[in-house]
């Protein structure tokens, strides 16, 4: 059987399309303003590459902030569940899963079954999310693969004060008067973003194996900071930023969905 | 009073500054000054045996000791009067512990609540504050002595900044989106991201859809004078209720706050009536300097404090 | 007078909240925080006030959430270690903490 998972993201919409125990195809795109529009073109995109038409897909799970604007979803799973289910499958030693993407970060405590035992989550503000890292590149003028790369530079371990992206944009801005160093101050930031994760995952509770994922786990500069700061490792999977996708396509394998027909997969609701 | 300038920075409140011409401090026992040192304005007030004399409002700049000093000449400017007659000067605010003339600090939640009490009068009893990076729901008595207090200056929404931040978007000066809030058919539902930054991108959306800017403007001031709401309320708001801070020049913000509270903001005018018929400028954005400037006084004449001044 | 630290964002109420009438300044709730987010020392909102008073530290007031997070303040029976350790009733939090983890 072919099934899809669609993560619709505050900032990218990620699809994976599987059969049972392989990946046939991905595909990422920006969700822009106009959400529904965008997942379609990206669905039709994947699978025109693939080869495959929209009837050869039996089942589709959507994720993610803007799940329920995938008209053609056959079941809906929270974003806690596709992370616990996307992860433990390529890492069955993993207990903790941190997502940090563009608009929320959360951390996930799982049982070895993939289960979430418990999490917490850092939503409706921007601190602690990918969308501070990109406020603070713009404020260092630098791109953010280029801020994260400074950090693995510096030599001081400094931190931004302030606990909000727009004071923390003033912040940076008041730094690059003091005349502080770019990778002093692009460390600074990291150091302050995973203050905030590292915080989060801390209230869910802290257990090896620790996998990131989600957008931000692509900035080494960060995963660098949130390892000093858990002063634990962390397991970072090739392509995290499809986890969710991928874990909601697991669950369209399993048919399990969270929309009332079968099994909750998941003990605590997000209220945030 | 200065001119309002036109600039293409659509978030900064013009500079002005003021001397009372009824005053002869020459004549006078104790003067004291108060320096407001905030993230995005400064002010100077300098009191004459008590009274109001003088005051400068600024921008402040990337620094807080250079916009103190500033900030002060600004004030003193209209005056014949020097720092070194000061007797006593206390900085408050955000950039407090860098008002390189003062000889003491006070924390900006005394200094408005005793700002606010001299400006209002003793009937004042909830002041809210808004200022560039942060809000403050504060209950007093009649004396303006801090009875309740709570503040936010962790998150930019509620705050200037976050109002700073829309009108840059939008390309529209900060003093006009008050009124243009209004000029509206109908009040559309308030901004729903509680997120400055996460709040930018949904009023780009609106943007995008041919939603009309003031209709936008609307929904912004709705969605802040809301969060200013929940603030205020876990302190209970009770009357004399007054704002101070530049948002208090927002009507946009302020009319939709009394509609939510079902309490109305004190009248922007003077307490003494002297003054109010003299027609000295009421600037909501000095309470804090005022009210440091008190403090100094309070401090000189119960002798915790010893006159610093120098000629 | 009732002092509360903390602030609030999109994802509640932040607060530790302090009254300063009942606070005599004896530090048990300094010695009893895990977290060390507390202080006793002149009272930075009464400048006439004589006697010192607990208060929250500087530096730790715009990270009360994840601060107080661990001791559960208001979702168990139990209370928070620092109210636990007065005897005067000076010290309580906002609702944040139950509402989102309780």
């Amino acid at each position: 059987m072919i099934v899809a998972g669609i993560d619709v993201g505050g900032k990218n919409v990620h699809i994976v399309i599987i059969k049972e125990g392989q990946i046939l195809g991905k595909g990422a795109a920006p969700t822009g303003i106009k959400k529904a529009e965008a997942v379609e073109h990206l669905y039709d995109d994947v699978l025109k590459k693939m080869g495959l038409a929209r009837k050869d897909v039996e089942r589709v799970v959507a994720t993610g902030s803007a799940a329920k604007r995938v008209a053609f979803a056959t079941g809906f799973i929270t974003d806690a569940a596709a992370d616990a289910r996307g992860v433990i499958k390529l890492f069955p030693k993993a207990r903790t899963v941190i997502d940090v993407g563009a608009e929320e970060g959360r951390s996930i405590k799982m049982s070895p079954e993939g289960k979430v035992m418990d999490f917490a989550v850092n939503g409706k503000c921007a601190a602690g999310t990918g969308t501070f890292v990109e406020a603070m590149s713009r404020a260092l003028e630098v791109s953010v693969d280029e801020i994260s790369h400074l950090t693995l530079a510096s030599t001081q371990n400094l931190s931004i004060n302030a606990q909000c992206a727009v004071f923390g944009e003033s912040e940076v801005v008041s730094l690059i008067h003091q005349k502080v160093s770019k990778p002093d101050i692009a460390r600074a930031v990291m150091n302050a973003i995973a203050g905030r994760v590292a915080s989060v995952a801390r209230i869910a509770g802290l257990e090896d194996d620790v996998v990131l994922v989600g957008g931000m786990a692509k900035n080494l500069g960060f995963i660098d900071s949130l390892k000093k700061n858990l002063a634990m490792d962390v397991v970072v999977p090739e392509n995290p930023d499809y986890m969710g996708a991928l874990g909601a396509a697991e669950a369209a394998l399993a048919a399990v969905t969270t929309d009332g027909v079968k099994i909750r997969v998941f003990e605590k609701e997000t209220i945030s | 009073m200065a001119e309002v300038q036109k600039t293409k920075e659509f978030w900064r409140w013009p500079e002005t500054n003021w001397v009372n011409p009824n005053i002869n401090w020459k004549k006078s026992e104790v003067i004291t000054a108060g320096v407001d040192v905030g993230s995005v304005s400064t002010q100077a007030v300098i009191m004459v045996d008590g009274e109001f004399f003088a005051f400068g409002n600024t921008r402040t700049g990337s620094d807080s000791p250079n916009s103190a000093i500033k900030g002060m000449g600004y004030a003193l400017e209209k005056t014949d009067m020097i720092i070194e007659n000061i007797d006593y000067c206390i900085g408050t605010g955000y950039g407090r512990v860098n008002v390189p003339m003062a000889q003491q600090s006070i924390t900006e939640i005394s200094c408005h609540a005793r700002g606010a009490n001299y400006m209002y009068g003793p009937e004042v009893r909830t002041i809210m504050d808004m200022g560039g990076q942060d809000c403050k729901a504060i209950n007093v008595d009649d004396k303006g002595k801090v009875l309740n207090f709570m503040m936010n200056d962790k998150c930019a929404a509620g705050t200037g900044r976050g109002m700073e931040v829309f009108a840059d978007l939008i390309h529209v000066p900060v003093w006009e989106i008050g009124p243009r809030s209004f000029q509206i058919e109908k009040q559309p539902p308030p901004i729903s991201s509680t997120c400055v930054i996460f709040a930018k991108s949904e009023v780009m959306g609106l943007l995008e859809q041919g939603v009309p800017e003031n209709e936008i403007m609307a929904a912004y001031c709705s969605a802040m004078a809301h969060r200013i709401m929940e603030l205020l309320n876990r302190l209970s708001v009770k009357e004399k209720f007054v704002i101070t801070g530049g948002i208090a020049k927002n009507e946009g913000v302020v009319k939709r706050l009394e509609k939510e509270l079902g309490v109305k903001t004190a009248g922007r005018v003077w307490y003494k009536k002297e003054f109010i018929e003299r027609g000295y400028p009421f600037d909501t954005q000095l309470a804090g300097a005022i009210g440091a400037a008190i403090f100094g006084d309070a401090l000189l004449k119960m002798g915790k404090a010893k006159s610093a001044r120098k000629a | 007078m009732i002092a509360n630290y903390g602030f609030r964002d999109g994802s509640g109420d932040w607060y530790v909240t302090i009254d300063t009438d009942k606070c005599n300044g004896c530090g048990k709730c300094v010695e009893v925080c895990p977290e060390k987010i507390l202080e006793v020392g002149p009272d930075e909102f009464d400048i006439f006030r004589e006697e010192p008073v607990a208060f929250v530290k500087h530096n730790k007031r715009k990270k009360v959430r994840y601060s107080c997070a661990p001791c559960k303040p208001g979702f168990e029976e139990k209370p928070a270690p620092c109210a636990g350790a007065c005897k005067f009733n000076v010290i309580s939090h906002s609702d944040g903490w139950k509402v989102l983890y309780g």
